[in-house]
């Protein structure tokens, strides 16, 4: 358990010292979101609409951005390989890791998301089922992403590829996410949304560090 | 009392070595390519000329003939790959390394057969060439799935160690595609009724049914024979780079 | 002492190793027997397989056939192996106490305190600094107390003598000769003389 949270620790400690890292995705979060007026025009109407997918897009987008650093400079440095060598299992470390970039890379934008639901001309109401919503989905977005991180780090240009491998098995995140704020199909479907994300979440919280432990473990040398 | 422990060649065994599968399976290919030949002729100049045009849909059901084949082969191949991912990762299987790379490209190519196929019928049936429909959606996230795996295969160095990587990746999206699909239908429901799409399944003719059928075993058989012909081309190239490793270093000797 | 006890019956040892990377064999019929207290030396020319067989000594690489056994090591007691590497697994923004301390909490079995095993390197003026503003020597002498906050009985060590001055070099050579009294066990790999005494070699052919 202490390493657990040993790693949980020095993960954070990187970010918030990490010269505005943090501070950057959430700049990127609320831009791309405040870029989508300017492309599909100022019609209140229209864009409270369509804002529970450009928040989601958003933070899918910005989600992604993080994921380099997630496995990438400690490859590099040699510190992956001697996780191999410590005393918890190498899962243990994906699963500190997991839970380390959901806080610095998917909390911040869930902190910063009023801005994007006064741009977009949200209503307090779906404002909240936002909230909810990111709060249940995004945990499955880190899961895959650090998915998506292991199969890639010890690839040439990991960093392009584990978007492309991880947008597919994203989808279902979104359809549900946006699902469970806006369902065209009245509350009964926003509320099964919301459930089948927290279950998806959940299922990919526990698979994921087995699996991306497996990838690293056998992709390294 | 003596118990023979030497490993006997069983067939399992013979087909682990690249060089005795190849060997036991190079016969296999030239008959299996007669067959897939036969079974297109026929299946071809049934569906082309002898079979009656449909009732509602009319000529267009013909596209039908290549677009369900191919379909079903999408989800099929991955199949293939995630049977191979778990020979790779469980058994360590050498050839399912070389089954699961030569898949995946094939199985891009028939998901995007089924694709064009799909979107050419659509234009008529539907009066557009793509419909958000749970089916050809769900069908666009398999072909990016094929084409990431493809990716990730090019992007390693060492073919072996991408193996185990690819593998693992497999499994997950194996794991995932259910819930994509699923997802995806809920997500067609609610945004359009379902009604775009007749189901056809057995109301419809025999006449229409026997080259669908011909047809579906023609593009099995192609498929087969196709991966047969791709693991033999991977375990040369694989020979191949190991020579030339090989070369490499006794020259720097 | 009961940990020296344990110690006192280790060794390592191989058999008919073979080791090297995807299918290119790079060294062969490996049989090497290390006893506690004491060291070996791998001796070879570049690409001999000296890293790769340190690395397959530490379970990072699957051995291409043959296995490597520590008899006497009860595996309750975590991982045996200490891996030094070329790369000293340092990242910035972290001081050398915090890196320390990290490496402390993954490896578990604490020995020496962080302080401690910061001023046996000579680092303890620089603790409380950002690891990226230590020097190349520096850095490696981190890498080197890493393997004294935790303690384990082998330690596989590749070239752990670059960017080390003389005096870095003393300093490694008694953090060896210590672990061998204690009843530790010490693979080299390097092309530099080492100041301990006792250490048997094993020289690597190139493209065995």
């Amino acid at each position: 358990m202490s390493g657990f949270l040993s790693v949980l620790s020095r993960e954070i400690r990187l970010s918030l010292r990490g010269g505005g890292e943090i501070l950057t995705l959430v700049l990127f979060f609320v831009i791309v979101g405040a870029v989508v007026p300017f492309a599909v025009g100022p019609d209140k109407a229209l864009l409270a609409r369509i804002a529970p997918g450009i928040v989601w897009i958003a933070a899918f987008l910005a989600m992604l951005l993080g994921l380099e650093k997630l496995f990438g400079p400690d490859r590099a440095d040699g510190t992956l390989a001697l996780y191999r060598l410590a005393d918890i299992p190498l899962s243990a470390v994906v699963a500190a890791k997991v839970i380390a970039h959901w806080l610095t890379a998917a909390l911040p934008l869930i902190l910063a998301s009023p801005a994007l639901a006064l741009l977009l001309a949200m209503d307090g109401e779906t404002f909240g089922r936002t909230v909810l919503s990111l709060l249940l989905g995004t945990p499955a977005l880190a899961g895959f992403g650090a998915i998506g991180a292991a199969v890639t780090v010890a690839t040439r240009r990991g960093g392009l590829l584990a978007p492309i491998l991880i947008a597919p098995l994203s989808v279902p995140v979104l359809i549900f996410g946006v699902g469970a704020i806006s369902a065209s199909g009245g509350p009964d479907q926003a509320q099964a949304a919301a459930l089948l994300l927290a279950a998806l979440s959940l299922m990919v919280l526990v698979l994921s560090p087995f699996a991306a432990a497996l990838a690293i473990d056998w992709g390294e040398d | 009392m003596t118990i023979d422990t030497t490993p006997k060649m069983t067939w399992w065994n013979r087909l682990s070595h690249p060089g005795q599968f190849v060997a036991l399976t190079r016969p296999l290919i030239l008959p299996l390519a007669l067959v897939t030949g036969v079974l297109f002729a026929a299946g071809l100049w049934y569906g082309l000329f002898s079979s009656p045009p449909e009732k509602y849909m009319g000529d267009t059901v013909r596209i039908m003939y290549v677009h369900v084949p191919t379909a079903w082969l999408s989800q099929f191949v991955y199949a293939t790959m995630a049977v191979s991912a778990l020979g790779t990762l469980v058994w360590r299987h050498p050839m399912a390394d070389v089954s699961m790379k030569a898949a995946a490209p094939l199985g891009a190519a028939f998901t995007a057969m089924a694709l064009f196929t799909g979107s050419l019928w659509g234009r008529p049936t539907w009066g557009t060439f793509w419909e958000w429909d749970g089916r050809m959606t769900s069908t666009l996230v398999l072909l990016f799935i094929y084409l990431g795996i493809v990716a990730l295969w090019r992007a390693f160095d060492d073919q072996l160690r991408a193996a185990r990587v690819v593998a693992v990746f497999t499994l997950v999206g194996a794991v995932n595609i259910p819930v994509i699909k699923f997802s995806v239908d809920w997500w067609s429901t609610l945004h359009q009724p379902a009604s775009v799409f007749r189901a056809d399944g057995p109301t419809m003719p025999g006449e229409i049914l026997t080259p669908l059928f011909v047809m579906f075993f023609a593009f099995t058989f192609l498929f087969v024979t196709l991966q047969l012909v791709a693991m033999h081309t991977e375990v040369r190239r694989r020979r191949i780079t190991t020579l030339e490793r090989r070369a490499a270093r006794g020259d720097a000797r | 002492m009961t940990e020296r006890h344990v110690h006192s019956l280790l060794c390592l040892k191989t058999f008919a190793l073979g080791v090297g990377r995807g299918e290119t064999v790079l060294a062969r019929d490996i049989a090497l027997s290390v006893p506690a207290g004491s060291g070996l030396m791998l001796r070879g020319p570049n690409g001999a397989g000296k890293s790769t067989l340190l690395l397959t000594l530490a379970g990072l690489l699957d051995p291409l056939e043959g296995s490597v056994v520590i008899e006497g090591y009860d595996e309750d007691f975590g991982p045996a192996f200490h891996h030094c590497g070329h790369r000293n697994a340092i990242r910035p923004r972290l001081t050398a106490i915090e890196t320390l301390e990290f490496w402390c909490g993954i490896n578990g079995n604490a020995a020496l305190p962080v302080a401690e095993a910061l001023d046996r390197v000579g680092l303890s003026r620089q603790a409380k600094l950002d690891a990226a503003y230590l020097s190349a020597g520096q850095q490696r002498r981190l890498a080197l107390a890493r393997l004294l906050v935790s303690a384990r009985p082998v330690w596989l060590l590749d070239e752990p003598t670059s960017a080390l001055d003389t005096e870095g070099q003393r300093l490694l050579a008694g953090l060896i000769d210590d672990h061998l009294a204690a009843g530790g066990i010490v693979v080299i790999a390097s092309h530099d003389d080492i100041a301990v005494d006792g250490l048997a070699v094993l020289t690597l052919e190139s493209g065995a």
